[in-house]
């Protein structure tokens, strides 16, 4: 059983009968996602790709027994749809779309901290590419085929270098119990330390990849929590080594703005706190190939 | 986004901020204008450039005579100013903001910014003022207070008094003190800021608090529902590339060196950008060209590439995903024909439909180099620009 997602996971799609909803939930069904249906206000009793619409997340639990959902909806709109999955019962939800105010997920975090911890929906992202477990389902936009299933559980903020550790693991015969993407903004929904917490209670993960960049304190604290938490080992890159102060690169959040948050100083602490550092991107898959001879 | 110092006085004023009375100038002959429209024999001539840290690059004088502030403005206005925080190329500045000379008594330091690892507004307060805070924060961080704001409920009273007695206010200004400090979070809150910063706040010889600088910066992604905000950007104070890219729709930052790149993912170009800088090279720009690459939007992605004229090579990286290798090797191709390309280009393709990107690339024709892997690309593209330079210097 994978974390999070598995291959009996019911799914729905918000912002389903859109354009790039539509292409994503057919990918996802073509990857073997247990899609069973999406929500469109307004589109309640229609059907799409074979599969029911609901006017609320709510019908979608209570009819379709939806357990997690994916959000395509547009950035004025997508704080609203994320808090209507936490109010509904969603357990897990990952937000794709890219361009939410920053403000706005403020107000969705602040909101989801009024569940109780044990009802509280897990979202991913906003602007990441979700999560996949490789053979069973894929809740996200990556291209499923570079994944290959195995015991690497992968977290990283941006997608396409996601893709990137995905391909050259596979190239080496790796394969990837989860992978997580968590999105480039400043504020997003769990962090890699979250993250890293589920992949260190996952009895299929044996090795913890964690693909970080420039901006924020949130790699270096996942660095405490694998250093005070985690038995198994860490391997980390950080995104950003030519990146300029104060600029910021494409993600929202890769912007250095106080001191701790350029990549040479986050792979410093991070060494300080025992993980392996990947030198280079182009030796992810390398460096996890050499941690995993070790064990 | 950046606004002006002047822009982002206005704004606190509507929220009830006291501002010292001032006005805009274009021209010498604006700047004395203003000046004469301003009470008081004191005057303070404002550079308006997209920049902290004025003061010591020249950019603000103080001016006691008409004469004075006509000098002052004619030495300002067209000038490049470099200031630590602009980088070498320095900003231009084309405004000039034009005050009444304050009598200060006290400086302090007051800013609202969002913080990342707490997900709320914080507001931060200094009774030093005037100084860079982070070297305040270093040399003396008890001299800093930290509030936290609940994001429900919002700013309250009782913080916003505790921030003043912390800020050393006069018990006779403790009410002027929480609206100027109120006032300032909700131009914040309500303008989806994400960064306000007040250094320095003053009380004024007659008692009063004012903001003598303001510096606000709004987030990007709010813009849509900030039509008035949308229209302060000043785009001559941004990289002239980066206006190009913003127009066209395409993520870029320019930087320094000469090797061109265009990337799919603000991670995949970071890290690409990572792996020139170790093969001995040095990125000329960032930039990500996003999911669904179209071959319009690639060669759009090209001309913006090679409009900086200083680059002696070329890489594109895609890790196609949402994006076909296909499709981007169809816009690659139809580039290199359309814009007459006359440095080396290193193409790297991988993902969804790579055998039949890399099947257009072969069968073009066209003298571009392919790469397998990162670190291929990478070296690829530093040893072609290492030939161009050394052909340029043999």
């Amino acid at each position: 059983m994978a974390i999070l997602i598995n291959e009996n996971t019911r799914i729905i799609v918000q912002g389903f009968t859109g354009k790039i909803g539509t292409f994503h939930a057919q990918e996802m069904i073509d990857y073997g996602s247990n899609v069973v249906g999406g929500v469109t206000p307004g589109k309640g009793g229609q059907t799409h790709l074979g599969l029911p619409v609901f006017n609320t997340v709510k019908e979608a639990v209570q009819q379709a027994g939806a357990e997690a959902s994916i959000v395509f909806v547009p950035p004025a709109f997508a704080a609203d749809s994320l808090m209507e999955a936490a109010d509904a019962g969603i357990k897990y939800c990952v937000s794709i779309t890219d361009g939410i105010p920053t403000q706005d997920m403020m107000t969705v975090k602040n909101f989801l901290r009024r569940f109780p911890e044990s009802e509280r929906m897990m979202l991913t992202g906003p602007n990441c590419s979700g999560t996949i477990s490789p053979g069973r389902s894929m809740l996200g936009i990556m291209p499923g085929h570079i994944y290959v299933r195995g015991n690497v559980g992968v977290v990283g903020r941006s997608g396409t270098l996601g893709y990137e550790a995905a391909d050259q693991m596979r190239t080496l015969g790796i394969g990837i119990s989860t992978s997580v993407g968590i999105g480039g903004d400043p504020i997003i929904g769990s962090s890699h330390r979250d993250v890293l917490e589920k992949l260190e209670q996952d009895p299929e993960t044996k090795i913890a990849v964690m693909i970080g960049e420039i901006g924020g304190p949130m790699e270096v604290e996942a660095g405490r929590f694998f250093k005070e938490n985690m038995s198994k080992p860490l391997v980390a890159y950080i995104a950003g080594l030519t990146a300029p102060e104060g600029r910021r690169m494409g993600h929202a959040g890769a912007i250095i703005s106080s001191a701790g948050e350029s990549a040479a100083e986050k792979v410093a602490t991070l060494k300080e706190l025992g993980v392996t550092i990947c030198p280079t991107p182009s030796l992810m898959g390398e460096t996890v190939a050499g941690v995993l001879a070790k064990m | 986004m950046n606004i002006h110092e002047y822009q982002a006085k206005e704004i606190l004023a509507g929220f009830g901020v006291k501002i010292a009375e001032g006005g805009l100038a274009y021209s010498a002959d604006e700047a004395v204008q203003r000046a004469r429209e301003i009470d008081g024999d004191v005057w303070v001539v404002k550079a308006q450039i997209h920049s902290g840290a004025r003061g010591k690059a020249g950019g603000i004088k103080l001016c006691k005579t008409y004469d004075e502030v006509e000098v002052a403005a004619e030495e300002l206005l067209g000038k490049n100013l470099v200031t630590h925080q602009t980088g070498p190329a320095g900003k231009m500045c084309s405004r000039l903001y034009i005050e009444a000379g304050t009598n200060i008594a006290k400086e302090m330091y007051l800013s609202f910014l969002i913080d990342r690892g707490t997900e709320r507004v914080i507001m931060i307060g200094s009774a030093q003022g005037g100084m860079d805070i982070e070297a305040l924060a270093e040399t003396n961080p008890e001299a800093i207070i930290k509030i936290y704001i609940e994001p429900a409920v919002g700013l309250q009273d009782f913080q916003a008094r505790k921030m003043a007695f912390a800020l050393g206010i006069n018990t006779s200004q403790l009410n002027h003190a929480v609206k100027t400090i109120k006032g300032s979070y909700r131009a914040l809150r309500d303008l989806d800021a994400n960064t306000l910063e007040i250094n320095p706040l003053v009380v004024t010889a007659n008692n009063e608090i004012m903001a003598l600088d303001a510096k606000m910066a709004f987030d990007e992604n709010a813009l849509y529902r900030r039509h008035k905000i949308s229209e302060l950007r000043d785009n001559s104070q941004v990289d002239s590339r980066e206006v190009a890219a913003a127009e066209a729709n395409l993520s870029y930052v320019g930087l320094d060196g000469d090797i061109g790149c265009m990337i799919n993912g603000a991670g995949l170009a970071m890290a690409t950008m990572d792996m020139i800088k170790l093969a001995g090279g040095e990125p000329a720009n960032f930039l990500d060209v996003g999911g669904g690459a179209s071959a319009e939007r690639t060669e759009k992605a090209f001309r913006l590439v090679l409009a900086d004229k200083g680059i002696k090579a070329m890489l594109v990286n895609i890790f196609a995903g949402i994006n076909r290798c296909d499709w981007i090797a169809e816009g690659v191709v139809q580039a290199v024909k359309n814009i007459d390309m006359n440095i080396p280009l290193v193409v790297r393709l991988s993902g969804t439909n790579v055998e039949e990107g890399r099947r257009i690339i072969a069968d073009s024709g066209l003298p571009i180099i392919t790469a397998d892997t990162l670190a291929d690309a990478a070296e690829k593209v530093v040893q072609a620009r290492n030939q161009v330079v050394a052909q340029e210097e043999g």
